[in-house]
């Protein structure tokens, strides 16, 4: 079958923004899910609705709204632009709707791992004279980090198949902003394109099988790590 | 270095308030649940904070309400034993131990880290996962953990209680080889349980709805009359130290108290070595005359010190024996008809089987 350049360009920009949509996610996720899991606060589910907004809004509407903050004439669009670096419509603005859209279900699994570490291991390592930050990396991080992987692959997972609110956002240009499932949905709207598409269709699947094969090994190396066998 | 606490803490409609001293030694904090121990324990590792009050170590000040000093928790250096160990899980035994011993002060002294595998025998744990300890064995642990982040006083939240017998005897001789040892370490130790203490506690502070009921020696406490209510009438009685005189072939020891000699079975200790004998209130038999042909051969002559009745038909009574005093526990109905009073002498009779020895090898 011959795939040609507009697939591969869509397959490597897929990677790229899912990539780095992931890097920037978990330590904010990772803080955020920390906020939840163990500090009250006033505004605490007034910020758990938020993160949760894109999980359960269409995605068009997640994108629409990204368009009306990000935009150039956007509050945060027009703030991004006098730093020099504009979104709209550029990779980066998919990296910040793929980073939104997955951002729900990685705070969901760290949160998960933070609520189960015991707070009791944590004071036992404060009585030992270990400073919050050392209490944190050297006892919390290691019991959350499958917590961690986990909301990593989902969020990476995530940011790979986001097509509604990226293709509302920033469109759907070629070598820009075309994604992988945009450029499948491109494809299929072209008279015999689905060759195309059907080549990309097998891209996208070897991606995920390859992500989730990956996750499972890291999990169980880190999991082995953690038991301390 | 000497611990101060006087504290008040509310939560809920309990309200504590408790004010002691700790001073070398093992310092034991009794009480039953519910009477505060733990909240106690808690606020002098910094964990809480109390509504209320002072924690001073010697002349730091740990915790002040009135100028607001409340030292972190990381910056007090007590080390602290919980009743469920707390290892990390993550890490092996070798590295629980080496996490202790991270943080302790470069300058501080405090026994290194062969030295606390060999006390508390962790040789052949070092490379094992907390998981696959037994409660014993992770106390151990724990116990080292503490004392290699070198604390200034060692604070152990009961650390026996999830153990069954076997488990504690196993760990009860290291407590002792701490105590006894060359570390000279300050320690507060919370309990519940009457054996742990009448064998390792030098200081006892009594503990009843949040509030300290009696504090004081030991030997002092556990003979008070007043004591038994608090401690519970079949587990009070008086604490006194013996020392071994001789093995006999079946199996009896012979056991020099200030008031005779004693004949007791199951006693290990070596002879020379001095022993604690915690006599039961409740296993003391008062007799006006000289008993004879009785069963029991431990007959000691006694002076009352004082009779004081308690709520239901039973009544203590404080005895001197030599220079040591002891606790009978008798019912109402039997002073009355024997005309038990304060300055009277006669004889006890004590039930060799239920004093339990504990070594305190000094």
């Amino acid at each position: 079958m011959n795939v040609d350049a507009a697939a591969w360009d869509a397959l490597r920009l897929s990677l790229w923004v899912a990539c780095w949509a992931t890097v920037l996610a978990i330590p904010l996720a990772l803080w955020v899910a920390w906020l939840l899991a163990r500090k009250e606060f006033w505004g605490k589910s007034a910020l758990n609705a938020l993160v949760h907004l894109p999980l359960v809004l269409p995605p068009v509407v997640t994108g629409y709204l990204l368009l009306t903050l990000f935009g150039r004439t956007g509050p945060l669009g027009r703030a991004l632009e006098s730093i020099g670096l504009s979104v709209a419509f550029h990779w980066t603005g998919a990296v910040i709707a793929a980073l939104v859209m997955g951002f729900p279900l990685m705070v969901r699994a760290m949160r998960l791992a933070i609520e189960a570490v015991d707070p009791k291991l944590e004071e036992a390592a404060a009585t030992l004279g270990a400073p919050c930050w050392a209490v944190f990396g050297r006892v919390t991080l290691p019991l959350i980090a499958p917590g961690i992987l986990a909301g990593a692959v989902m969020g990476f997972a995530k940011a790979m198949g986001e097509f509604g609110a990226t293709i509302t956002f920033v469109a759907n240009i070629p070598g820009q902003t075309q994604t992988l499932p945009s450029a499948i949905w491109s494809a299929l709207q072209i008279p015999g394109g689905e060759g195309q598409a059907i080549a990309m269709v097998v891209m996208a699947c070897i991606v995920a099988l390859g992500a989730v094969v990956l996750s499972e090994a890291l999990a169980r190396r880190v999991a082995a790590k953690i038991s301390g066998a | 270095m000497s611990l101060r606490v006087d504290i008040s803490h509310r939560y809920g409609d309990f309200t504590l308030h408790l004010a002691f001293e700790a001073d070398a030694g093992i310092t034991a904090l009794f009480g039953r649940s519910g009477a505060g121990k733990t909240t106690a324990i808690n606020a002098i590792a910094g964990l809480l904070h109390p509504d209320t009050g002072r924690i001073m170590l010697e002349n730091e000040v740990l915790f002040d309400s009135g100028t607001g000093i409340h030292v972190p928790v990381a910056q007090r250096r007590l080390g602290t034993v919980f009743q469920d160990a707390r290892l990390f899980p993550h890490l092996s035994v070798r590295d629980n131990l080496n996490f202790g011993a991270r943080y302790a002060p470069p300058g501080a002294s405090g026994p290194g880290f062969d030295d606390v595998v060999s006390l508390l025998g962790l040789a052949l744990l070092l490379d094992r996962a907390p998981t696959t300890l037994s409660g014993g064995e992770k106390q151990r642990v724990a116990l080292g953990r503490a004392l290699l982040s070198r604390p200034r006083m060692l604070l152990m939240d009961e650390p026996l209680a999830s153990l069954d017998g076997p488990r504690k005897q196993e760990i009860l001789p290291y407590l002792e080889r701490l105590r006894d040892g060359d570390l000279r370490l300050p320690i507060l130790y919370v309990s519940h349980a009457v054996d742990e203490i009448a064998r390792l506690a030098d200081t006892l502070v009594l503990l009843q709805d949040g509030r300290v009921a009696a504090q004081g020696p030991l030997y002092d406490v556990m003979s008070d009359p007043a004591a038994v209510p608090l401690l519970g009438v079949r587990e009070a009685g008086a604490v006194i130290e013996a020392q071994v005189i001789a093995h006999a072939d079946d199996g009896l020891a012979t056991l020099q108290i200030s008031a005779g000699q004693l004949e007791l079975p199951g006693v290990q200790a070596p002879v020379g070595s001095k022993v604690r004998l915690r006599v039961l209130a409740q296993d003391v038999i008062l007799s006006k005359g000289v008993p004879e042909g009785l069963s029991s051969v431990n007959i000691l002559p006694v002076r009352i010190l004082t009779v004081q009745p308690g709520d239901g038909p039973g009544a203590a009574i404080a005895l001197q024996a030599g220079q040591d005093r002891l606790l009978a526990r008798v019912t109402a109905r039997a002073i009355h008809e024997m005309g038990l009073v304060a300055g009277m002498t006669c004889y006890a009779i004590l039930k060799a089987t239920t004093v339990a020895p504990g070594s305190i090898g000094r």
